[in-house]
């Protein structure tokens, strides 16, 4: 490492209390491929974490492993102060967007009702508190317009909105965002993220938000993870979001400009530049 | 043979109330896997498996070849056929395109295999092609009993495992990270689809399982979405193929496939038509509340 910042950039913010996520020594590799490693990183109840890096960096292998789907190599991950649990239900989750077939014998009620209980055995026997608990959820995210559609027929951002409806069903202390935008068209990029934040800053939820294009959420971002390369930087977009820093991390000359509070990364080794020049 | 004598071989009631009482067991058999066909032809179309139930089908119909044979229990070899080849598809195939091309090549193996033992079979004929095309007209208590018993062990496996069975089959990504075992659920339910395709075999036979474990939900998925709905109409709907295809078939020398495969696909055009003009309707109401949002793509394709 020849980093110019030191690894962990203090929270701002500290003095609230346990983190919400907490890594130690944390390791990730497949076969000879060290994705990251001596990875120590404290996330905080409330805090906007945006994990960034080009395809195969490990990003959502990052999510993985907080999910309790991937194990670490090496270190340790603590989610709520115990260690990380499959299924845990102070977790959330917001996966990519993947569009439902046409004919999902589900309406979007009925979608919602899984992230409520369906992980539980059995049939369902409705109960006044299951309806009026989806119900509450359909209205927070704005979807009660469509709350009784074929879930099939229902646009990406309507579809993804209900994903997020799902994944607030348990009241999560983490929300786990995988790529949550992705080809979703601007005006439905600004309400998921909306919703999201507000969960994050209103609800106080830490959120890790996976993605390769920060600009849909650089308002409410607090702190960045950035991985390439089997390196990593860690700090508030303004520290890590410098042509320096990148430039770095990459080894390789990268300039990153700001423009009316957008940032723009140019010259990315293998092609990606166009992510995040696309808003 | 002339059109007239064709019908009449078609539809013949002569006797039918001395031969109504004959026949009250296949009735009872006929109406358990509508049943079973409903209910799980739900699970099928979500989980995309039609393949999978042909492929079963004809290994299902292979095991029963071979217990033909050697003279063992068709019941019992048709359903060793169908767990196993379930099994190997559930273990084997995650993914639908990997799963699709292990059934193509499967499938053939096992209709070969059938083949052959039903070649080297001597006894009557009437045994060999019922396997393939059908045979209800003769079920006694000792195989109504074992049929209803199978039928009602996957029932209760399938109420116990539904809701998180839908989840898995709704989104599996998001059901695997809320701690739903996927994957076993993936195998256990490739099991009950073994068991109840070995099942359905017996009365619609190897060719034509589709016509009881997937045309009646896919009719019902054209008119609703609404799952509790989903699964009643599904079940209604494959009940009355069957049993119609019974009575219907009861006074005639036709097997009782073409009455249910005909009556299921009725129903399933049907459905379509009405398909059609709900969807129509939701993208008119859909304009008017000025919601450009709401799709309505694929509807109809």
């Amino acid at each position: 490492m020849t980093s110019t910042l030191p690894r962990q950039v203090p929270y701002p913010q500290e003095g609230r209390g346990q983190p919400a996520i907490s890594l130690r020594g944390a390791a990730l590799s497949f076969g000879k491929r060290t994705l990251w490693k001596g990875l120590d990183l404290d996330i905080m109840p409330g805090e906007f974490f945006a994990v960034l890096g080009p395809n195969g960096s490990g990003k959502t292998s990052f999510l993985k492993v907080l999910l309790g789907l991937q194990a670490l190599d090496s270190g340790t991950a603590r989610v709520d102060g115990r260690p990380i649990a499959r299924g845990s239900r102070t977790l959330g989750y917001i996966p990519q967007q993947k569009s439902f077939p046409p004919e999902t014998p589900l309406r979007a009620r009925d979608l919602v009702g899984l992230g409520v209980d369906g992980h539980r055995w059995g049939l369902r026997m409705r109960s006044r508190a299951y309806n009026e608990r989806v119900d509450g959820l359909l209205r927070d995210v704005g979807a009660e317009s469509y709350a009784d559609a074929p879930v099939g027929l229902l646009s990406g951002g309507e579809q993804q909105r209900l994903r997020a409806a799902q994944a607030l069903a348990t009241d999560p202390t983490v929300l786990l965002c995988d790529e949550p935008l992705l080809s979703l068209d601007l005006h439905h990029q600004q309400a998921v993220s909306s919703l999201i934040n507000r969960q994050c800053h209103e609800k106080n939820s830490a959120v890790v938000f996976v993605t390769h294009e920060i600009n849909p959420v650089i308002e409410y971002v607090d702190r960045v993870l950035y991985l390439a390369d089997g390196e990593f930087r860690v700090g508030t977009p303004e520290d890590v979001m410098t042509s320096e820093v990148l430039s770095d991390l990459y080894r390789s000359p990268v300039e990153v400009l700001h423009s009316n509070g957008r940032i723009v990364v140019v010259g990315l080794p293998d092609d990606t530049t166009h992510h995040h020049e696309s808003a | 043979m002339n059109f007239q004598e064709i019908l009449s071989a078609i539809f013949t009631f002569d006797n039918y109330a001395q031969l109504l009482p004959l026949v009250r067991n296949s009735l009872i058999a006929g109406a358990v896997l509508g049943l079973l066909g409903g209910l799980i032809g739900t699970f099928v179309m979500m989980r995309d498996l039609a393949f999978a139930v042909h492929g079963i089908a004809e290994l299902s119909f292979a095991g029963a070849a071979f217990a033909l044979l050697i003279g063992a229990n068709v019941v019992a070899g048709s359903l060793v056929g169908s767990v196993l080849a379930a099994l190997v598809l559930g273990v084997m195939g995650i993914r639908a395109r990997d799963r699709n091309s292990v059934i193509g090549v499967v499938m053939p193996f096992g209709l070969g295999l059938g083949i052959l033992f039903l070649a080297l079979y001597e006894g009557r004929a009437a045994n060999k092609f019922g396997l393939l095309t059908g045979q209800i007209v003769s079920v006694d208590d000792v195989q109504l009993n074992l049929l209803a018993g199978c039928a009602v062990v996957v029932m209760i496996a399938l109420a116990a495992i539904w809701r998180p069975l839908t989840f898995a089959s709704a989104d599996a990504d998001l059901a695997e990270a809320r701690g739903v075992p996927v994957r076993g659920l993936s195998i256990l339910f490739m099991v009950l689809l073994g068991v109840s395709v070995a099942l359905s075999i017996q009365v619609v036979g190897a060719l034509l399982v589709l016509a009881l474990l997937i045309t009646p939900a896919a009719a019902a998925l054209k008119v609703t979405s609404a799952p509790g709905f989903v699964v009643l109409l599904s079940v209604v709907f494959a009940c009355t193929s069957v049993v119609g295809g019974i009575l219907l078939a009861l006074g005639g020398r036709i097997p009782v496939s073409p009455y249910v495969t005909t009556i299921s696909f009725a129903i399933y055009l049907a459905c379509r038509l009405i398909g059609s003009r709900r969807s129509r309707r939701r993208s008119r109401r859909v304009d008017a509340v000025g919601q450009p949002d709401l799709r309505v793509a694929g509807s109809s394709a």
